[in-house]
């Protein structure tokens, strides 16, 4: 399949200055809600009104974009730059909420939803949610509002490319059969399945008591009618994923684990007919030296353990152990490059302090706009 | 000198062990490592998974894991170790199991091929998690190894995982998922069953995720908290306030052209990284009064068997050095 989200960029800075949104999507712990709020701070910068869609930023970083707590609505940061940048923290559960709402047919029908002690359990509790909110959010802000470009840090999963199935999954979980034949008129044969079904719910409620059984039931009853807006929903968020206006960053860090992760995200959203834009590697170790092979490295450690017990040998050591590792993570580099081209990979150096600031940001922002 | 801590002691202080931490900080690799600790320590050890894909056999020079236990290194060879085991949980494979066992084996495909199962889950959040501690339980009282380490999954979601025993039992108040509640609650009460051993790595936001994490665990789990892993440190090297062009003349040395501003920025670079660490491993005593036990960064990006043992024996050495063990 040939993924049709337009050109390839040169740059991410073109990304930027051009997409309407902007998905930073990598495994947990690699960096991807900095990476995120550092592409925001750019669109700011680059005259455009930037909104950032963060799920669970460090304390700090929340403090610097202004995020006191969960809101439904983006609040903007004050700051010397020509375009506007907002930022919100998504909240699944209003997020969810807004949604049966929009969809009910009578308000009397979203009332009766919301109340539901199962649905309550739904934002919480089905796997995938949090991703399909995130995206559903990313299709309103993008639909309904004025922002220029829209940047969405994606939930920290393990199997993280859940948002591309949670609108698929979600709409065959609200149209769920079984349930759906307990509902439905009983007559003929539709009677005898539903006999059928009736006996299995009874041994389901034996395991996990009836009341959990009687819940789902009166969802499903209170959700009648629903499914099919939901679904249309689903689809255009689905088609809004896939669209030249939108662009993939990949975030990675340099380790083994992560860069397999991130090739596996690159072929995963490849068969999704989406492109990976461009690819943000942050924590990459210094090297110091300009000879990057694991000789040149091996050739350091010689000469330290040669001068072993001397203060000059503690230096060759402490040099060799950096071109050991950065030898190794420029292999990694090269090999997810490859996984990617002709996407640009960019990479932000490990740097002495921690990012939880605009300072920070605007420090990783240098190494990721080539302006360092 | 006397030993304050035997290693076989300290591994037989709880037969399970829950690792926890922030996706990012090396939780796996501290599971690998712990377990690799043990055997050393002549325990037997089964690590378990439950998030699926991970790098834990990769350390071991081993594929990918299954339902099904593999023996990641056999013991009994020259180093006296005993052997390391590991396996994969899923809610899935865990509800068949559990169903069959209490004869329900007639609804329990249909349960998980119709997608039944997500609807109930929905309903009594926290099942699938009960299915698999309950599973982990079940090992534990089998006797299959001598520790148990359990990967669990990444922070925020380990509290919603280790809570989900407590909440379940709000939800089910009858049958036999309420019964597999309460053995899990107990087992996880029980310090000397079973306890948490925080993964962290010493930067400001891992810290205090981790300062968090133990609260809530210790709070609103009740479960036992052991010593907490401090991931990453820079080890020390001596030379690194020397100037270059002297400790060159010292040595009796040459450097290169343009050497000693390389080395400099070297050395310079570990200092502020290293003074980094040191403070947030201060703010972490301080902030959470557990033992630490510091893991060295390895300078590479992979752990394979020949780091998985410098970490484990860095890990036997760190446990010989704790003042003892919390009450």
């Amino acid at each position: 399949m040939t993924p049709d989200s337009g050109e390839a960029a040169r740059s991410l800075g073109d990304l930027v200055g051009g997409r309407d949104i902007i998905v930073c999507c990598g495994s947990g712990g690699v960096g991807k809600t900095t990476t995120a709020a550092v592409v925001a701070l750019e669109g700011a910068q680059r005259g455009r009104k930037t909104v950032v869609v963060t799920i669970d930023p460090a304390k700090r970083l929340a403090d610097a974009l202004g995020l006191a707590g969960l809101s439904g609505t983006p609040s903007r940061i004050e700051g010397d730059w020509p375009g506007e940048l907002w930022a919100m923290m998504l909240d699944t559960k209003s997020t969810f909420d807004a949604l049966v709402l929009k969809h009910a047919n009578t308000p009397e029908q979203g009332r009766r939803i919301l109340a539901n002690r199962f649905y309550r359990n739904i934002s919480g509790a089905l796997s995938g949610t949090q991703e399909y909110m995130a995206m559903e959010k990313l299709h309103e802000l993008h639909d309904e509002t004025d922002f220029e470009l829209v940047v969405v840090d994606t939930p920290p999963t393990r199997h993280a490319l859940d948002f591309l199935d949670a609108p698929r999954r979600l709409s065959r979980f609200l149209d769920h059969r079984l349930f759906r034949m307990l509902i439905a008129p009983s007559r003929g044969l539709v009677k005898a399945v539903n006999m059928a079904a009736q006996t299995f719910l009874r041994t389901v409620s034996k395991v996990v008591g009836g009341d959990v059984v009687d819940d789902a039931i009166a969802f499903f009853q209170a959700f009648e009618g629903m499914e099919e807006g939901f679904r249309q929903r689903a689809a255009r968020v689905n088609e809004l994923l896939a669209a030249p206006e939108t662009a993939f960053v990949l975030v990675a860090s340099a380790r083994r684990d992560t860069v397999e992760e991130a090739q596996f995200f690159a072929d995963r959203l490849a068969e999704a007919g989406i492109a990976v834009q461009a690819l943000v590697v942050n924590r990459v170790h210094p090297s110091f030296a300009s000879s990057l092979t694991e000789a040149g490295a091996a050739a350091t450690a010689a000469r330290a353990s040669t001068l072993a017990g001397t203060s000059l040998g503690g230096l060759y050591r402490n040099l060799a152990d950096f071109q050991a590792v950065a030898s190794r993570e420029q292999g990694h580099l090269a090999g997810l490059t490859d996984a990617v081209a002709p996407a640009p990979l960019v990479w932000v150096p490990f740097l002495r302090s921690d990012v939880h600031d605009l300072a920070g940001m605007d420090e990783v922002a240098a190494h990721v706009f080539g302006r360092a | 000198m006397t030993r304050a801590v035997d290693p076989e002691q300290f591994f037989a202080a709880s037969r399970l062990v829950i690792v926890a931490g922030k996706g990012g900080v090396g939780k796996t690799t501290v599971s690998a490592t712990l377990a690799r600790a043990a055997a050393l320590a002549g325990l037997s050890t089964l690590i378990v998974e439950v998030e699926g894909r991970t790098g834990l056999p990769a350390m071991y020079g081993q594929g990918e894991l299954g339902y099904d236990e593999v023996v990641l290194s056999p013991g009994g060879g020259p180093d006296g170790a005993a052997d390391v085991r590991a396996r994969t949980l899923t809610a899935d494979a865990a509800l068949l199991e559990y169903l069959r066992d209490h004869g329900l084996s007639r609804i329990s495909r249909r349960l998980v091929s119709s997608g039944a199962l997500d609807v109930v889950a929905t309903a009594a959040p926290g099942i699938k998690d009960i299915l698999l501690l309950g599973k982990v339980k079940q090992l534990e009282r089998a006797g299959v190894a001598d520790l148990i380490v359990l990967d669990a999954p990444a922070a925020g979601h380990a509290i919603t995982f280790l809570e989900s025993a407590r909440s379940l039992l709000d939800t089910v108040s009858v049958g036999p998922i309420n019964a597999q509640a309460r053995d899990v609650l107990e087992l996880l009460e029980d310090h000397r069953r079973c306890q948490v051993i925080l993964v962290t790595i010493p930067e400001e936001t891992p810290v205090n995720e981790a300062v968090e994490t133990a609260f809530s665990l210790e709070d609103r789990v009740g479960i036992g908290l052991g010593p907490i892993v401090v991931n990453g440190l820079y080890p020390e090297v001596e030379g690194l306030d020397a100037d270059p062009v002297v400790a060159a003349a010292e040595a009796g040395a040459s450097l290169r052209p343009g050497e000693d501003a390389v080395l400099a920025a070297a050395a310079e670079f570990r200092q502020a990284r290293m003074a980094l660490q040191d403070s947030q491993v201060e703010r972490l005593r301080s902030q959470l009064p557990l033992p630490q036990l510091r893991l060295p960064f390895l300078f590479t990006t992979d752990v394979g068997p020949r780091e998985l043992d410098v970490l484990a024996r860095a890990l036997l050495a760190e446990i010989d050095a704790l003042s003892g063990l919390p009450a």
